[in-house]
Parts: structure tokens; C-alpha cells; sequence
């Protein structure tokens, strides 16, 4: 156990915080501090990169430390913050199930997600192998509250959140993907987001509600 | 000029160039001549690669092989036929006030963006960036879905951009997979994305690892191309959006959708020899095609039938390709091209029947051919061609899949066929009610352009009738290339 | 059995009853510091108990022998609490006849035996007291144990003192599921020792209560143990975190010197963790008591999260 280096160490201690972050997500009943709930994640991953880069020595791995702390720490949480503010909807986060129901949910597919990864992650030579579980479960998480989340923001950030968890997999797998693809990711991620925003105003004309239930209408039969 | 970059350039400019100068009188035409511009460079392109074999472009970024090459013509060529026919549909949009000059000027850029994805999905060598350039199809598309901006059309844009979202990001998940087993091989040199050097190496790839990566990525891109159980956004999208995007959308971001799962499937097949991956396809395929068909005859939305018609279809598709083998890929691939060019063609007739009665309610549209009696036989033809009916196309292309599986997987026959049974009752009986009987529609201001309806129509069923031996021997080589 | 660990089982034991009742009364104080009310004295606790231990002793009607017996039950269970629970050293001689998952059992026998009483006198109270104890009872317990595994897997042994020992002597490292752990083990221990966002240990408010609620009908000494009780208690508890995650300072073998040295260490380490227990009461509201299953529950996620983190991150690397 002694011979694990400093920096593996922090690696897990900061999955383990976005595990617990996508959990806290996951429970959160009101708007704002979810959206605080996901600006924490994100950077905590990018401090989590950040390890990796020194650690590795990896150029690029740098940039996308930078990238994620602007764009996921900074940026998308302003551009919430600012949306939630114009729309003003404050206080409207409701669960389809309730949250100790999710929560239970939520461990089984963390199980899922640990035993699915542990085959890949022996196989890595990466410091940070043991995360990969890590990495998928919260994809799996976000998954989950896009699907319990009734509103249109907490299933957005719960969308952003899926982006963070599939970035923590490639790094923590592979030491990120190459630049152009991480490139490419971040700007379509961010095209996404302002996409959405659009959306919601025009979501909120229409229906006058942020409500994802009014938008039930399109059935079979 | 290198045809290549033209064809990828053109437009990405006119898009941009189209965003900038705004609804004007002729940027309908910009939007033609553009079309016609990429059709033009990819026709040169596509005689060069006949001619020269596979070649790279911008060092290994892009790669163009008779695979990807016909895929790249077919879209090119839809991607023009569209531009004419949305011009004067839009505009009759336009007068009936369902859409202002800010939405024309973003649909046409859009439009255009939306071509330049398609290409560079289609023609890119790095599978990242493939992820990267479906992921833009799909935002550029999401604001072409919610154009009018009614409740329905926001309802289905926002259904599409959250479960392809999540779809496109368990496709992501998958790629990271794939290039983690392929930097175990290759190192890590940033090229272990390019699908030219992981097809070299592609018996080496871990095959614990390679597995969940093609799983990952079926199910990601499988929830773009329509498969079951993820299909949900793709009627909603095609009903609600305008009736171009809906042809754009079946005729071509499905075929894309579908070109990226191929391209994994060789790397997979690679790694694990036994079918996995050609088993998962036929059972998705299978799947998605029965579902379709029971869906389709509740269907009352003339759009969302046709819809749940493409997702047919692409089930049919995924489940030649899953068989494997020259027959079936060479099946899978001229099914793919007959399906792109009918079922435009039918949405492009349906954009004007539904036009001229002012309804997508198939029970209120009747007597097409009193009205029209061009767009109602082109319906009629098209509904037609896209039943399998001979001397059609889907025809040869439908007899090839079925004689393939009743040879090698003897259980599924009976499930094709009651399945393309049902579809064939279900859209049939609707579709004659549409077309013949009385009505009282009026005129509508601007003319239809009804060429891109018939000339869909005739190449597909030149195409029944007679294959030329190029066309045969270069799906055949594609066909081998996908193994 | 030497004479330098049974001298040290019996220090500690002794340490044990002079320093819970101290420990409620620092906690008293500070949360009355923090609240900007005048604090009673630190001895407090002491005086109650002092004067309840003169008091004669008024029984119901129609209590039966149980009633009786179980406040010195409930006093013994929490004194062997007190004597498993590594403070000082981790060489008990008691530390063999009883492991981490007895210790837990211990702490069930006096929850049962409390509600029962509590339900033997037959009032409404108690008998909702007793109900709502069981409710906290039933989720808080299975959260513990998942905490404690999470230990015992790091030590791989369920015994207190090996853990204890374990965790205190070993190199530097960061187990991130330790502190999952850590917080799992705060949320429970507020649960089960009545502390605030749970239960209101000031008030009698027939709404809120729990635990005042099963003690409405004790006088005289049976009251006196039953307060020893709940102080040895919330003392056996904080002396559980404080071994488990903050281990520094626990005397490992027969050394007469560091036991001697653990003294001070251990009251440094109850007088911080006594004042943080009295920050959290104070900046924390009391939740209503069907929000309480949904406090435990994410006690017992956090619990389980940790464990799985433990399997997963620590266990080949």
C-alpha cells in the first residue's frame, strides 16, 4: 500500500469527489446549487488532469487541464447561472422518483458500472486505471438524472455532467484523447450548450414553464 | 483546385456565406449553385478514386475509399436535389406565414452547415473526429427540427437533442474505449484514432475491451441511425421539422449514422472473430425492423409513417450488415442507396401533398391526383418503389437480403417477411386512400418543383432494371472491404 | 492477559466515566457560546447527576420489573461500549470477547431495551418515542456496519483493536474511502446520539422528540444511569471516529509512558471534535422526522460508496 506514488493518491481522492459530486447531483432538489454541484465537478477534474499532466509530463494534457477548468468550471456554470437568472426559475427542481429511490438506483449502477470497467481497467497502464469504474458510473449517474429530472435545466446539467464523466474516462484510461478530438469535443459541447439556451427561451415562450412534461404531446396512437 | 477540398469547402463557405448575407432573392439559388458545386466536385472526386484507388488528403486526416466515396455522391447528390426542392416549398412556407425571413435565412445556412458535417463524417480517417462531426450534425439539425416553432416542433427538437445527446455520448464512451485498446498497439502517437492504421492492426486489439467499445458505440450511434429501443426522437423529428429536413434527415444523416457503426464493425470483426459484432447488428436490426412495422400501422401523421417507414428500413440495413459476407454487404449497401433516393423522393412529394391540403393528417388528405396528378402519382410511384415493388430497386436490393438470410440464418426469414408484410399493408392501404378519390384543396402560389421527385424515381428504378458494371463492381469492392 | 493492559482496560474504563459526562457539558457550553446564550458551567452535567443519583425514584402504575431493570442494562451495555472502544491503547483485554460488529450489537440491546421500557409504562409518548427510535435504529445500524466494514476490509479484520492499531501505525496515505466513511459515520453518529438535525436534545417538544420522548416517565437514579448512559454513549462514539479516522496518539503495545501520553491526546482530540459536534448543531436546523430516513439514507449511500471506492480504487494498487 506504501508504494503508491503521491500523485495516484490524489488522483483517487479526486474521483472519489466526483463520484461523490455526481451523487450530491443526483439528490440536489433546487437549481442553483446543482448548477454550483456541477461547477465543483468539473473543477475537480480539472485539477484531477491537472495531476496527470505533472505526473506524465503530457503537453496537451495541460491544455485540456485549462480547457475543462474554463469551459466546465467557469464558463457553462456563468452561462447557467445567467439563464436561470433571466428565466427565473429558482426553485423548481422536481424529481419524477423520489430521491432515496434514485439513490438506490444509483449504487446498483455504480456496481454495474465498477464490475464492467474492472476487466478494462487491468488491462491499463495508466496511473489512474482504478478511476475508469469511477468514469463510468458517472456517466451512468448524469444518465440517470436526465432521466428522473422533470426540467429542462437539471437534464441539461445533466448532460454536461455526462461530458465530464466521459472526460474523466479518457483521461484517466488513455491520458486523454488527442488534441484535435478533445479540441472538438470542447467546442461542440459549448455550441450544445448555447443551442439549449436558445432553447429554453424558446421552450418558456411556447409552454410558459421550463416543465419537460408539457412536452408530452408527440405520442403513438 | 483539389477536388476533395472543394467539395469539403464549398459548404462550409456558402453556409457562413449564406448566415451572413441573410434572406435576400437569390439566396435560394446561392443555395442551389452551392449544392451543385459539391455534387459537381464530389462527381470528379468520386472519377478520381475510380481511377487512382484510395487516397488521403491533409496528410492522414481524411481518407477517401470506395466505400465512403459513393456514400460521399449519394449524400452530394441528395444534399443538391434537396436545395431545389426546398426552394420553392420554403417559400410557400413563407407566404402561408409559418416562417419568418430570419428562420429562411437559418434554414439555408444550416442547411448548408449540415452538408459540410455530413461529408467530413463521411470522409474523415479519425474516428474521434468522426464522433466530433456527428455530434455538429446533430446541433445543426436540432435548430432545423424546431424551425416553425410551434410546441410540437420544440417538443420533438428537444426529444432529438437529448437522446441523441446521450446517445452520441455513449458513442463517445465507446470511442475512448476503442482508443484505448488501439494505443496498446500503436502507441501513443495521436494516431491511434486514424481507421487506416487501426485496420492494419486490428487482429491485435484487446477483444475484452474491443467488445464493450462496439457495444458502446452500436447503441450510441444506433440511437442516430433509429435502431430499437432509441428511436423514439427520430418520427417526432421528421413530423414536426420541415419537410427538406425530414428528406435530408432519412435520406442521408441515418446512412452516416450507420457508415460510422460499419467502419467500427471492421475493427471489431478484426478483433473478435466469431460475429460478435455481426450477431449484436442482426439482433438490433431484427428488432428495430419488427417494431417499426407494428408502429407504422397505427400511424396517422402522413410524416411520422413515412418516418417509422426509414426506421424499417434502416433495420433491414443493419441486418444485412450484420449477416456479413460480399452478398449481404453488397445488399446492405445498394439498399442503403436505393433507400436514400426513394425515400427522399417520397418526402419530397409528401412536402407538397401535405403543402396543398394544409394537413398531415392522412385521414383529411385525399384525392392527390385531382389536386396534382404529378405529385400524386409521384407518391404513388414512390410508396410504390419503397414497398420493394418490382421493377424498383429496393426490389433487387430486398430479394438479394432475403435470399441471403433464407440461405444462412433460416430462422429470421419468417420474421422479414411478416414484418415487410405488415409494412407493405400498412403504408399501402393508407397511401391509395391518399392518393386517389375527391377533394376540394386550392393552389398554391408558388410552383412545385416536382423534377427532384422523378428523377430520384428514375434512377431508381434505371437501377432496378439494370446495374451498370462499374456501379456493381465498386459496391463489390466496398462491400469486400467491409468483410 | 498482562498487568500493564489490564491496568490500561481499567484506566480506561474508569477514564471512561469521568470524562462522558465532562464531554456533554463541553459540548453544552460551546453550543451555547456559538448560540450567544450564557453557558452553564462545565461541571453541569455532573451536578444533574449528582442531585437525580439523591432523588427517590417514582414508578408509574403498572410497571412491570422491566422498567427497573433496564436503565442498569442499558448503563452496562454503553460501560462495555466504552471498554471495546480503543481510547487510550489498543491493548484491551476485553478486546478479544467482543469485535466491531458486537460493538454494534451492544449498541442494539440498549436500543431495544430503551424502547421497550419506554413502551412498558404504556403512555402515548413513550410509546412513540420508542417507535420513532426503532425507525432511526433500523436505518442508521446498517449504515454503521457498511462503515465499519470499510475499516475492516482496509485491516482486514473486524476486530476494534487490529483496526485501530492498523489505521494508527501505518504510512501516510489518502484513502479516499475513509473519507466517504468519515462523513457517513458523522450523519450516524447525529442520528443515534439524538444531536440536532435529527433529534433536539434541549427540548420536549411532543412533535420532535425521540429520545426525551422514552425517558418522560425516569426519576431518581434510573434517570441518573440512563443520562450516564447517553453521555457514555455519545462518548463511545466520538472515541469510535476519533480512532478510526483521526488514530494519532493511541498507545500500541504494554507502554506504561504512551498511555500516559494518550491522556492528554485523547482530551485534545474530544474537546475539538465536542466543539464541532457544537458548531454543526448550531448552524444545522432540525429536520422533520420524515426527512430523517432520507438523512440515513444517504449516511448508508455514502457508506456503500465508500466501500465500493475501497474495492475498487485501493485494492490493486
Amino acid at each position: 500500500m506504501s508504494s503508491v506514488p503521491l500523485s495516484a493518491q490524489l488522483i483517487n481522492l479526486f474521483a472519489s469527489v466526483i463520484l461523490l459530486m455526481a451523487f450530491a447531483m443526483l439528490a440536489q432538489r433546487r437549481v442553483l446549487p446543482l448548477i454550483n454541484l456541477f461547477a465543483i465537478q468539473g473543477a475537480v477534474l480539472a485539477a484531477s488532469t491537472g495531476v496527470v499532466a505533472v505526473t506524465t509530463h503530457q503537453a496537451h494534457l495541460y491544455w485540456s487541464a485549462g480547457l475543462t477548468l474554463a469551459l466546465k468550471a467557469l464558463l457553462l456554470p456563468w452561462i447557467l447561472h445567467r439563464l436561470v437568472r433571466r428565466l427565473n426559475v429558482k426553485w423548481d427542481v422536481e424529481s419524477l422518483i423520489n430521491i432515496p429511490t434514485t439513490m438506490i438506483v444509483g449504487i446498483v449502477l455504480v456496481v454495474v458500472a465498477f464490475n464492467v470497467a474492472l476487466p478494462i481497467s487491468q488491462l491499463s497502464s495508466t496511473i489512474s486505471r482504478g478511476t475508469l469504474g469511477i468514469a463510468l458510473a458517472s456517466v451512468m449517474l448524469a444518465f440517470l438524472m436526465m432521466i428522473t429530472r422533470s426540467k429542462a435545466i437539471p437534464q441539461v446539467v445533466g448532460f454536461l455532467a455526462m461530458e465530464n464523466g466521459l472526460f474523466l474516462a479518457a483521461t484517466s484510461a488513455t491520458y486523454g484523447m488527442p488534441m484535435v478530438v478533445e479540441l472538438g469535443i470542447a467546442l461542440d459541447v459549448l455550441v450544445g450548450a448555447i443551442i439549449l439556451g436558445v432553447f429554453f427561451f424558446q421552450i418558456r415562450e411556447q409552454f410558459d414553464s421550463l416543465d419537460i412534461r408539457h412536452l408530452e404531446r408527440l405520442k403513438d396512437s | 483546385m483539389d477536388t476533395f477540398v472543394l467539395m469539403l469547402a464549398i459548404p462550409l463557405v456558402s453556409g457562413m456565406l449564406l448566415t451572413v448575407v441573410g434572406e435576400r432573392e437569390w439566396a435560394p439559388n446561392l443555395n442551389i449553385v452551392a449544392s451543385l458545386g459539391t455534387f459537381l466536385s464530389s462527381a470528379l472526386l468520386t472519377g478520381e478514386i475510380i481511377a487512382d484507388g484510395p487516397r488521403m488528403a491533409f496528410g492522414e486526416m481524411f481518407f477517401i475509399d470506395s466505400l465512403n466515396v459513393f456514400l460521399v455522391t449519394l449524400t452530394a447528390f441528395v444534399g443538391l436535389t434537396t436545395s431545389i426542392f426546398s426552394g420553392p416549398y420554403m417559400k410557400n412556407e413563407q407566404e402561408h406565414g409559418r416562417l419568418t425571413k430570419g428562420r429562411m435565412r437559418l434554414y439555408k445556412s444550416m442547411f448548408q452547415l449540415f452538408m459540410f458535417t455530413m461529408l467530413a463524417a463521411l470522409t474523415t480517417n479519425n474516428l474521434g473526429i468522426l464522433w466530433v462531426a456527428m455530434e455538429a450534425a446533430t446541433l445543426t439539425t436540432v435548430l432545423l427540427v424546431s424551425l416553425y416553432r410551434t410546441p410540437a416542433s420544440l417538443e420533438a427538437a428537444w426529444k432529438y437533442f437529448i437522446l441523441c445527446g446521450v446517445g452520441i455520448a455513449q458513442a463517445l464512451f465507446g470511442t475512448i474505449l476503442l482508443y484505448f485498446a488501439a494505443e496498446r498497439v500503436l502507441g501513443e502517437t495521436g494516431n491511434a484514432l486514424l481507421w487506416t492504421r487501426l485496420v492494419d492492426v486490428k487482429g491485435q486489439l484487446e477483444p475484452t475491451v474491443m467488445a464493450l467499445a462496439f457495444i458502446f458505440l452500436l447503441v450510441g450511434y444506433g440511437t442516430k441511425v433509429g435502431l430499437a429501443p432509441l428511436h423514439n426522437w427520430l418520427p417526432d423529428a421528421h413530423a414536426e421539422g420541415p419537410t427538406p429536413v425530414s428528406a435530408v434527415l432519412s435520406g442521408l444523416l441515418l446512412n452516416v449514422a450507420l457508415y460510422a457503426i460499419l467502419r467500427c464493425k471492421v475493427l471489431a470483426d478484426g478483433a473478435l472473430p466469431g460475429g460478435f459484432a455481426g450477431n449484436l447488428m442482426m439482433g438490433f436490426g431484427l428488432l428495430t425492423l419488427v417494431m417499426a412495422a407494428f408502429f407504422l400501422s397505427r400511424q396517422k401523421d402522413i410524416k411520422r409513417m413515412f418516418a417509422y417507414s426509414s426506421i424499417e428500413h434502416m433495420g433491414l440495413i443493419t441486418f444485412a450488415f450484420g449477416m456479413g459476407g460480399v452478398v449481404a454487404n453488397f445488399a446492405g449497401l445498394l439498399h442503403m442507396t436505393m433507400h436514400s433516393l426513394t425515400k427522399s423522393a417520397i418526402f419530397f412529394a409528401v412536402g407538397h401533398a401535405t403543402q396543398k391540403t394544409g394537413t398531415q393528417i392522412m385521414e383529411n388528405i385525399r384525392g392527390l391526383l385531382r389536386i396534382n396528378p404529378v405529385i400524386g402519382w409521384g407518391l404513388m410511384l414512390g410508396t410504390l418503389a419503397i414497398l420493394g415493388m418490382p421493377p424498383f430497386g429496393v426490389f433487387a436490393s430486398e430479394f438479394m437480403i432475403l435470399t441471403h438470410a433464407m440461405k444462412h440464418h433460416p430462422w429470421a426469414t419468417p420474421v422479414l417477411l411478416l414484418a415487410l408484410g405488415v409494412a407493405f399493408a400498412s403504408i399501402f392501404g393508407r397511401v391509395q386512400s391518399m392518393v386517389f378519390g375527391e377533394t376540394h384543396a386550392k393552389r398554391l402560389p408558388h410552383a412545385p418543383a416536382i423534377t427532384p421527385v422523378f428523377l430520384h424515381l428514375a434512377i431508381v428504378l434505371a437501377l432496378g432494371l439494370y446495374i451498370p458494371p462499374y456501379l456493381t463492381r465498386w459496391f463489390h469492392e466496398a462491400a469486400k472491404m467491409i468483410g | 492477559m498482562t498487568v500493564a493492559g489490564l491496568f490500561g482496560q481499567l484506566l480506561a474504563i474508569v477514564l471512561a466515566l469521568v470524562l462522558a459526562p465532562l464531554l456533554t457539558g463541553w459540548v453544552n457550553q460551546c453550543r451555547a457560546w456559538m448560540q450567544n446564550r450564557s453557558a452553564p458551567p462545565l461541571l453541569q452535567s455532573y451536578y444533574m447527576l449528582h442531585k437525580l443519583f439523591l432523588k427517590d425514584v417514582v414508578l408509574a402504575h403498572g410497571t412491570s420489573s422491566f422498567f427497573r431493570t433496564a436503565p442498569y442494562v442499558i448503563f452496562g451495555c454503553m460501560l462495555l461500549a466504552c471498554a471495546i472502544v480503543p481510547t487510550l491503547s489498543t491493548d484491551l483485554p476485553l478486546a478479544p470477547s467482543a469485535d466491531t460488529i458486537a460493538l454494534v450489537g451492544v449498541f442494539g440491546l440498549a436500543r431495544i431495551f430503551i424502547s421497550l421500557a419506554a413502551m412498558d409504562i404504556g403512555t402515548s409518548f413513550g410509546t412513540l418515542g420508542g417507535r420513532r427510535e426503532m425507525l432511526i435504529g433500523f436505518l442508521a445500524e446498517p449504515a454503521l456496519l457498511m462503515v465499519i466494514f470499510t475499516t475492516a476490509l482496509i485491516s482486514q479484520s473486524t476486530s476494534v483493536a487490529t483496526i485501530v492499531e492498523t489505521l494508527a501505525h501505518r504510512d501516510f496515505v489518502i484513502y479516499p474511502s475513509l473519507a466517504f466513511a468519515g462523513v457517513a459515520f458523522t450523519f450516524v453518529s447525529f442520528a443515534e446520539n439524538a444531536r440536532v438535525p435529527v433529534d433536539n436534545p434541549a427540548t420536549h417538544l411532543e412533535l420532535t422528540m425521540i429520545h426525551e420522548a422514552m425517558i418522560l416517565e425516569y426519576s431518581g437514579r434510573h434517570l441518573a444511569l440512563i443520562e450516564l448512559a447517553a453521555s457514555l454513549k455519545l462518548y463511545a462514539y466520538s472515541c469510535l471516529g476519533l480512532a478510526l479516522f483521526f488514530p494519532w496518539g493511541i498507545a500500541a503495545g504494554e507502554n506504561p509512558l504512551g498511555l500516559l501520553a494518550a491522556i492528554p491526546m485523547l482530551v485534545f482530540k474530544l474537546a475539538v471534535g465536542g466543539a464541532f459536534l457544537a458548531g454543526i448543531e448550531t448552524i444545522n436546523a432540525k429536520m422533520r422526522i420524515f426527512r430523517a430516513p432520507e438523512f440515513l439514507g444517504t449516511a448508508f449511500l455514502l457508506a456503500v460508496l465508500g466501500l465500493l471506492v475501497r474495492l475498487l480504487l485501493e485494492t490493486r494498487v
